[in-house]
């Protein structure tokens, strides 16, 4: 016991060996922990980017990343850390339907991460779906809540950008009526997808070239929900 | 005796020594993740785990660590469980551990735990430290889900996310933001205190009736 009594004091060398000793298990049990539980970690995630995906993209059963390289987009297998991506929604029959945007920005709290379904020949659109958010609960929370608002955004025009107005008082395909309450974070998602959109759009093709689906990704028996 | 002696320590840290009501301790975790009663339960069994663990640890090789650094050491312990726990959250329950975000990681800072090591594992056996552990753990758990519990019924209408008054219920949104926390902490210490008092002022009138008595 360590007794305060005691002041013999032991060798620097048996601080340091402790010390080290202590550390080198820590490392191993972290690192065993690490390898044991990153499949399902690594699982998890790419599940429930499918699920959002298939979410935002009504009638979409395939899919594949895609990534502006070299002045195309082009569709690959496993995007680069930190590279942009978008993912390609294709049907039963491989036809292209539209893309679901990964985007994010600042909301009232904190970055607010979505994903949401752009048509490119209609110029809409057609769904979002919130990934990350820490608005404020019972008000910001909302914007992935409240169902209403969520549905404003099945045919939405991109042209010339989205207007949020005030509820109720939607008159134009362009807007979509904010949330009482919680009009901050409902025009940061509007400004978010506004400006992913802007920040795409020259990179995009033009409608009808989009590219072909190769490496397809499909639903899978866990995201029939 | 010695049965009793660790049936003591486990009991204490549920009521007498609650970590939460009366040594105010973990006052972080507490206020910020107490929203609602399941992140509250899943805050409590993750510290639960690390305190228990490292209770363990702590206790088994007291009289290995040197007294210089034996800090250090149970904070590298610590660190250890904290990093467990919080990858098997995220494998098992990504929705919860996506909800209590940075606040397992900082479980490793909850003075609680090493407040436990410094003032118990690493002065008793093995058997009385692992109960302490439990005890002081168990208390923090019950603290957590009782705010926890009390703040989701105000503030959403419900308990473990099912509904309690159906339509017309209007929540008091406050109590799960940031304040609702401060106000309900508040009200359950005053009544832990008043409590205290009143216990205290009958067992004056007791011993006063005893001496009159004579």
């Amino acid at each position: 016991m360590n007794a305060p009594t005691d002041t013999s004091s032991p060798s620097s060398l048996r601080l340091v060996l402790t010390l080290a000793i202590a550390g080198l298990v820590s490392g191993i049990a972290i690192i065993g922990i690490y390898e044991s539980t990153l499949p399902t970690i690594t699982a998890n995630k790419a599940r429930e980017l499918r699920a959002a995906v298939f979410k935002v993209l009504p009638g979409v059963s395939q899919m594949q990343a895609l990534v502006y390289r070299d002045g195309d987009l082009v569709a690959v297998e496993k995007p680069d850390k930190d590279e942009p991506v978008v993912y390609g929604g294709y049907d039963e029959q491989s036809e292209f339907v539209g893309y679901a945007m990964p985007a994010a920005g600042p909301g009232f709290q904190d970055t607010i991460a979505i994903l949401y379904g752009y048509k490119p020949r209609e110029k809409i659109v057609v769904g979002m779906e919130v990934l990350e958010s820490r608005e404020t609960p019972g008000l910001g929370d909302k914007i992935y809540k409240d169902a209403e608002f969520v549905g404003g955004f099945s045919a939405l025009s991109v042209e010339p950008e989205i207007y949020a107005v005030k509820k109720g008082t939607k008159s134009q395909p362009n807007e979509i009526d904010a949330i009482t309450g919680a009009t901050i974070s409902s025009k940061a998602v509007v400004r978010i997808i506004n400006e992913t959109h802007a920040d795409w759009s020259a990179q995009l093709p033009t409608p009808g070239s989009e590219p072909q689906l190769e490496a397809a990704e499909t639903a899978g028996p866990e995201a029939e929900q | 005796m010695k049965k009793n002696q660790s049936q003591e320590e486990f009991i204490k840290g549920i009521w007498r020594d609650n970590p939460v009501f009366v040594q105010v301790l973990g006052m972080c975790p507490m206020l910020a993740v107490t929203n609602s009663a399941i992140n509250a339960i899943a805050m409590g069994m993750a510290t639960f785990f690390v305190l228990v663990g490292s209770s363990f640890l702590v206790s088994t090789f007291r009289h290995v660590i040197p007294k210089q650094v034996r800090i250090s050491c149970f904070i590298i312990i610590i660190a250890t469980f904290v990093t467990i726990a919080d990858y098997t959250l995220l494998a098992l329950v990504p929705a919860v551990h996506k909800e209590l975000g940075a606040f397992i990681p900082l479980i490793v800072a909850n003075c609680l735990i090493l407040g436990r090591q410094e003032a118990f594992a690493s002065r008793y056996p093995t058997k009385l430290a692992v109960m302490d552990a439990m005890g002081m753990a168990s208390g923090f758990l019950l603290a957590l889900l009782s705010l926890g519990s009390i703040r989701e019924i105000l503030g959403d209408g419900a308990l473990f996310g099912i509904n309690l008054f159906g339509e017309n219920f209007e929540p008091w949104v406050i109590m799960i933001l940031p304040p609702g926390g401060f106000l309900t902490l508040g009200v359950i210490l005053l009544f832990f205190n008043w409590f205290k008092l009143k216990k205290d002022e009958f067992l004056e009138d007791v011993a006063a009736a005893e001496r009159g008595g004579n």
